[in-house]
């Protein structure tokens, strides 16, 4: 029971908003001393563990370009194209995103969108727009929801679009692990069985969005 | 070294860049801890590969504690003008897409090429890096295009990218600290601790209470770890191959598959899941840090729903 020490920390930590670099590390250093671990491997552990999951920092090497681009004006233009498109609306537009991003991330193309590559440049301004060119001025509360939909968009068409593809990790993980304990299936078999749950993740998360249409209408009207 | 430490040389760089900028940087009080904070990511990126792994984890506690105690004040880079930004935009019209639009195709295309050109049968680059290593080829691209077709000096991607980490902040290292994390809780067994309190707790007679169990079982474990793929060997091994497979008979792909998709909803409502929850609200400026999870719960808790039922339905059908 001791070894949950730091899952207490966790839940502990976040939900008193303590820095959340800080809870993390602290609930590192104590699990491994509730499991009898002495500090020098904990730590040694702790850096050789930062070390392999570099490669989780690479979607950073974006910003030089993306900031670059903003610079010069990349949201302006982003919300001028969406400007000319009569019909937009923010949830139109989200809802086209999440489709191109689960129908790329079933065909394995995962890295096609992003939050540090499309959403912050392209996808939430477009959004913003859209909702700017029908309701007028937008109070900041209504862009940090509109903003908050755009990210939340690019995580649902991930999550739900990536396991209908054979050779993505969750399915190998699935695989592997079922193979192990005595059951040989083909990627194929635990792929399929994903599509239900993808369509319904569309389904639902789409009536969201035109619920969000429908908000803005309502607490915002209609520009002339 | 291999290509994908080149990157890392790169990133290393780039942190590098915004440690200088804010050292110099007389407008945050806290700026000289700013500047350490960046500068000791870069190094972890910069000489990560051969430093021993216990003074690489003494850098990144002390970053922890940095960024912890006291805070690192508000960085102080200056916001393009909207004069800078419509300016460009007038100028350069759709052409500002293309950097944009290369990052993406540029990585998918890599992807594939690294994937299917072999010389010799031997890949290019190892298979599980050939994504990774697209993402650091496309920036490389997309930066040269950029700086080419908007005539820019090449200071302005370095001060935009100190001006985008800063905006961010210490966030942008927390979901390879909440890895770590998972990594020391998967060796110190945490997992097998939680699958017992749940497992006994269950009546296993009724398969929909097995059903429920597993499904939100995955959800509740990816809550707590941060991570679908964490939470899967753990509630499989616990409640899904001796309950719903063995006792009840059911399909094992079906629950399988579903039982993943199950610990997603998870996903979408923990902070622990930094790199999609925690990090976008940094990205897009958001004021509450959990902005995106409460857009995503009602969907999530949707989902676990259709889930459970799908797997309910089909799991003892086929």
């Amino acid at each position: 029971m001791l070894t949950l020490v730091g899952v207490a920390i966790v839940i502990l930590g976040f939900a008193l908003r303590l820095n959340p670099l800080l809870v993390v590390v602290a609930a590192a250093i104590a699990t491994g001393l509730a499991a009898g671990i002495d500090i020098v491997t904990i730590v040694s552990d702790f850096g050789r563990s930062f070390t392999q999951n570099r490669y989780m920092a690479l979607v950073w090497l974006t910003l030089p370009v993306i900031g670059m681009l903003e610079k010069n004006g990349l949201k302006e233009r982003a919300q001028a194209l969406i400007a000319k498109v009569g019909a937009a609306t923010t949830g139109r537009v989200l809802m086209l995103y999440m489709l191109i991003r689960q129908l790329t991330a079933s065909l394995g193309l995962t890295s096609f969108g992003g939050h540090a590559q499309m959403v912050r440049p392209l996808v939430a301004p477009m959004a913003e727009a859209a909702a700017e060119n029908r309701h007028g001025e937008l109070p900041q509360e209504t862009r940090d929801l509109i903003r908050a939909h755009a990210a939340a968009a690019d995580n649902i068409g991930l999550f739900y679009g990536e396991d209908i593809f054979i050779a993505i990790g969750s399915v190998l993980l699935i695989k592997a692990y079922l193979d192990q304990a005595g059951y040989p299936l083909t990627p194929l078999q635990i792929a399929l069985w994903a599509i239900p749950t993808a369509i319904s993740a569309y389904l639902i998360h789409a009536f969201r969005l035109w619920l969000l249409d429908r908000r803005l209408k309502a607490e915002l009207g209609i520009k002339p | 070294m291999n290509v994908l430490d080149a990157i890392y040389l790169l990133l290393g760089l780039m942190f590098s860049a915004a440690a200088w900028l804010n050292l110099r940087d007389h407008s945050n009080p806290k700026h000289l801890k700013r500047a350490l904070f960046w500068a000791l990511y870069a190094v972890t990126f910069l000489f990560g590969t051969w430093l021993p792994p216990f003074l690489v984890g003494c850098l990144a506690i002390g970053m922890a504690l940095l960024a912890g105690i006291g805070g690192l004040g508000k960085g102080g880079a200056p916001e393009p003008t909207e004069q800078e930004r419509m300016e460009g935009a007038a100028r350069l019209r759709n052409r500002l897409f293309i950097p944009a639009l290369l990052i993406p195709l540029v990585t998918v295309l890599g992807t594939v090429l690294l994937q299917d050109f072999q010389p010799g049968g031997h890949p290019l680059v190892e298979l599980k890096d050939a994504t990774l290593v697209a993402l650091g080829a496309s920036v490389v691209v997309a930066l040269v295009a950029g700086l080419w077709m908007l005539r820019q000096p090449f200071r302005v991607p370095l001060t935009e990218s100190r001006r985008l980490v800063d905006a961010v902040g210490p966030v942008l290292a927390l979901p390879q600290l909440l890895a770590v994390l998972g990594a020391i809780f998967a060796v110190s067994g945490v997992g097998q601790v939680v699958a017992g309190l749940v497992g006994k707790f269950i009546p296993v007679e009724s398969a929909l209470a097995v059903v429920v169990a597993y499904c939100v079982g995955m959800a509740l474990f990816t809550v707590v770890m941060g991570n679908a793929f964490a939470a899967f060997p753990v509630m499989t091994a616990g409640i899904g191959l001796p309950l719903i497979a063995k006792l009840h008979g059911g399909d094992v792909a079906i629950m399988g598959a579903i039982g993943m998709l199950a610990g997603y909803s998870g996903t979408l409502m923990t902070p622990l899941a930094a790199n999609f929850n925690i990090v976008p609200a940094a990205l897009l400026e958001l004021p509450d840090q959990n902005g995106v999870i409460k857009v995503q719960i009602p969907t999530g808790l949707a989902l676990l729903v259709v889930n459970t039922l799908l797997m309910y339905f089909l799991v003892f059908r086929f």
